[in-house]
């Protein structure tokens, strides 16, 4: 078992002519993951060739959920491009489907297109958006699995533990030490590193609560906002399974932004230093070393007698 | 991006939110002929440097480093003290607490009508992250630095949202007006600024609006008697006229060579340089080279789409660092491949004539190719395969723990 997409998943993506679409797709459709078809407007009527795979472009996203019937689309339109396909989606999922999952890799979307897009999703309950500026999501499943990004899909392994954080490759990272102590993941999101965004820590964790086969949740967050503060005092409520934290930016100086549009301390506020002891205060298992990801995990699920050792 | 006072003001003006009557002087000669030009008793005299708390600041010689006025916004009751202050803060470097022991130098100059102060209130705009939507923030208490008020007295911030899409309603306004004491003339003065500032805020995608203080005029008139405005870098394709606002001398030379490059890079103290792909991994890998007792001398990222060019320009400006003892590479590998990055760092070290110890880390795609791509080459570096091992690899390097 996974969240919110499997094997199964029918996937779109938005600038599917583009060349990181082209890529991206390719690499996705090698994974394992069902593309079923595209949209580039003006560009209705073509046909995208993926391995082993031919698939249909069309100009809008009604036209591509109504005729594929896909469940999820991802976006790899350029920044000003990406508000308004955001939208397109959702309206058409929502109209169609009655919800869908939206996977938005772009970087750079203004941050006031962001809050309309927010205040947009709210008026469609059942869609869901993961980013923007994230790898997006992936499901390791027997025989590959479901991959709605652009992550390594390699470095990937079907387990029981679940996965969340606002980086990109810092979860490759953490991807790599939870599979170098020998333990596979269910399913990892990338919720991005933009000041306003889609899916945050809060609606992972319930979903991964929820799921029987996630047994304990690596969470990475990073300087900046109050998100992770926020998550922690969630979980302490809510979230029953062991739970391992690791915040970046612990030497990030105040006022200054970390690449990332919301990675930025102002006001004395978003420290990592803050946000570890949000995690320390709600039982979260912390890593305060990056290379002890891995470890922190191991003993997280050893004293919850998941592992032996 | 931020942009000067003056600059904000002349936004302000044309949005018809209230200022004084003001003029940009870069020189004295200038600053002189504008009071002349606005025929007031009082007038402030004020630096122009992007940085805040500019009031309580202090000017310094640049070339004998010594204290040349205290305070970088004066207030001149004469023409002889206008064209004193303009020379004190002229071409002078101001301290501010947001500056730096270093300061910035000084060249523009605001001089501006004096205002009858009745009372100081603080305004901001700003972006909510939490509750996805503008936050305006309000107070009667002015004037001072609102950290501190938010800390002793926060029963004194009074909140209020808007959405771009909506705008910010009178009504609200209004009832913002209210919690702040406001009545009559001073009521409706603010209601109307605070709904033309909450436009301005979303056509321009500004990031942030401060007026500090926002004064009560004798008249019972709203004024804005600071203003610091900064703009979302992602929208500037809406925006070009931005790029006439820019002050080049107020942003790090070496940040926007390094942006030119599609590389985000952040100057620190430290004498261990990173070169790092992806935001977070990067963060990661100054927190490891901090917990093993080094110092990370710069954040770096090179992004999802660096090539050998980006990654030898990422080379060429880490090394331009004179602190400088060491560099630390550390690439996961997904689109970017471990042994372009390799063959990269090779090319920039003869390119660059490395000499200090140099500590690659690769994980991810090609790894194994990009280790043996530089084992294989003459280049002296050592390679090592985890987060871990990077940071005590480099720290040992450079002659161990230095904390």
């Amino acid at each position: 078992m996974s969240i919110w997409i499997n094997e199964e998943t029918r996937v779109l993506i938005q600038g599917i002519t583009g060349s990181q679409g082209t890529f991206h797709g390719t690499r996705m459709v090698e994974y394992g993951t069902d593309i079923v078809g595209g949209v580039t407007p003006g560009k209705g009527g073509q046909v995208v060739e993926l391995p082993g795979r031919s698939v249909p472009v069309f100009d809008t996203m009604s036209e591509a959920v109504s005729s594929t019937g896909a469940q999820a689309s991802v976006i790899y339109v350029p920044a000003r491009f990406a508000a308004p396909a955001i939208i397109e989606a959702a309206d058409s999922f929502h109209e169609l489907n009655e919800g869908g999952l939206i996977v938005c890799i772009t970087e750079g979307i203004p941050t006031l297109d962001m809050v309309k897009v927010v205040s947009h999703l709210e008026k469609r309950p059942g869609v869901r958006l993961i980013g923007p500026n994230c790898p997006g999501i992936i499901s390791p499943g027997s025989n590959g699995g479901c991959k709605i990004g652009i992550m390594p899909g390699y470095i990937h392994a079907k387990g029981r533990i679940g996965i969340i954080s606002k980086s990109g490759t810092l979860t490759y990272e953490a991807v790599a030490q939870t599979m170098s102590v020998g333990e596979g993941q269910t399913t990892c999101v990338g919720i991005g590193g933009d000041p306003v965004n889609g899916t945050g820590f809060i609606e992972c964790l319930e979903a991964f609560e929820k799921d029987p086969d996630t047994q304990a949740v690596v969470m990475i967050g990073e300087i900046g906002g109050t998100a992770e503060e926020e998550a922690a005092a969630w979980s302490k409520a809510n979230f029953s399974k062991p739970l391992v934290g690791f915040v970046a930016g612990a030497t990030a100086p105040p006022g200054k932004r970390m690449g990332h549009a919301g990675a930025i301390i102002s006001g004395g506020k978003g420290t990592a230093e803050e946000k570890f002891a949000a995690f320390e205060a709600a039982g979260i298992h912390i890593a305060r070393d990056p290379s002890k990801i891995g470890e922190a995990l191991v003993s997280a699920l050893v004293e919850a007698g998941l592992r032996e050792s | 991006m931020n942009i000067h006072e003056y600059q904000a003001k002349a936004m302000f003006r044309e949005s018809g939110v209230s200022v004084q009557r003001g003029v940009h002087c870069t020189t004295v000669e200038q600053a002189l002929s504008a009071y002349d030009s606005l025929n007031s008793d009082i007038v402030a005299v004020k630096s122009q440097i992007h940085a805040g708390g500019r009031g309580k600041g202090d000017l310094f010689s640049p070339d004998s480093g010594e204290l040349v006025m205290q305070g970088g916004v004066k207030v001149a009751f004469s023409r002889e003290e206008v064209e004193t202050f303009a020379s004190n803060i002229l071409g002078h470097r101001l301290v501010t607490k947001q500056t730096g022991p270093s300061g910035k130098i000084v060249s523009n100059l605001y001089v501006e009508s004096g205002c009858d102060i009745a009372h100081e209130y603080y305004l901001a705009l700003l972006v909510d992250r939490e509750e996805d939507a503008i936050l305006v923030m309000a107070s009667t208490e002015g004037g001072v630095d609102i950290e501190e008020v938010a800390e002793t007295s926060p029963e004194a911030i009074h909140k209020a949202w808007f959405l771009p899409s909506d705008g910010l309603s009178e009504e609200v306004a209004h009832s913002l007006g209210d919690s702040l004491g406001l009545s009559g003339t001073s009521r409706s003065s603010f209601a109307e600024m605070m709904v033309r500032l909450a436009s301005l805020f979303t056509e321009k995608d500004c990031s942030m609006i401060e007026i500090n203080p926002l004064v009560r005029d004798g008249n019972g008139s709203m004024v804005a008697l600071d203003a610091k405005v900064s703009f979302d870098e992602n929208a500037a394709f809406r925006h070009p006229w931005r790029e006439d606002l820019r002050d080049i001398s107020e942003e790090s030379d070496v940040e926007v060579r390094a942006h030119e490059h599609g590389l985000s890079y952040v100057d620190l103290e430290g004498n261990i340089g990173c070169l790092v792909n992806g935001a977070g991994l990067a963060m990661a890998t100054m927190d490891v080279i901090k917990l093993y007792g080094g110092e990370p001398a710069n954040f770096l990222d090179i992004g999802g789409g660096a090539d050998s060019e980006s990654i030898t320009a990422a080379f060429e400006i880490i090394l331009e660092d004179s602190r400088l003892e060491g560099i630390l590479v550390n690439i996961f590998g997904g689109i970017i491949r471990c042994d372009m990055v390799a063959r990269s760092i090779i090319e920039a070290s003869e390119e660059t004539g490395l000499r200090i110890p140099l500590v690659v880390r690769f994980s991810g795609t090609n790894h194994e190719e990009g280790r043996k791509v530089l084992e294989e080459s003459d280049l002296d570096v050592i390679t090592v395969s985890t987060l871990g091992d990077a940071g005590e690899a480099i720290v040992n390097a450079i002659g161990g723990n230095q904390t």
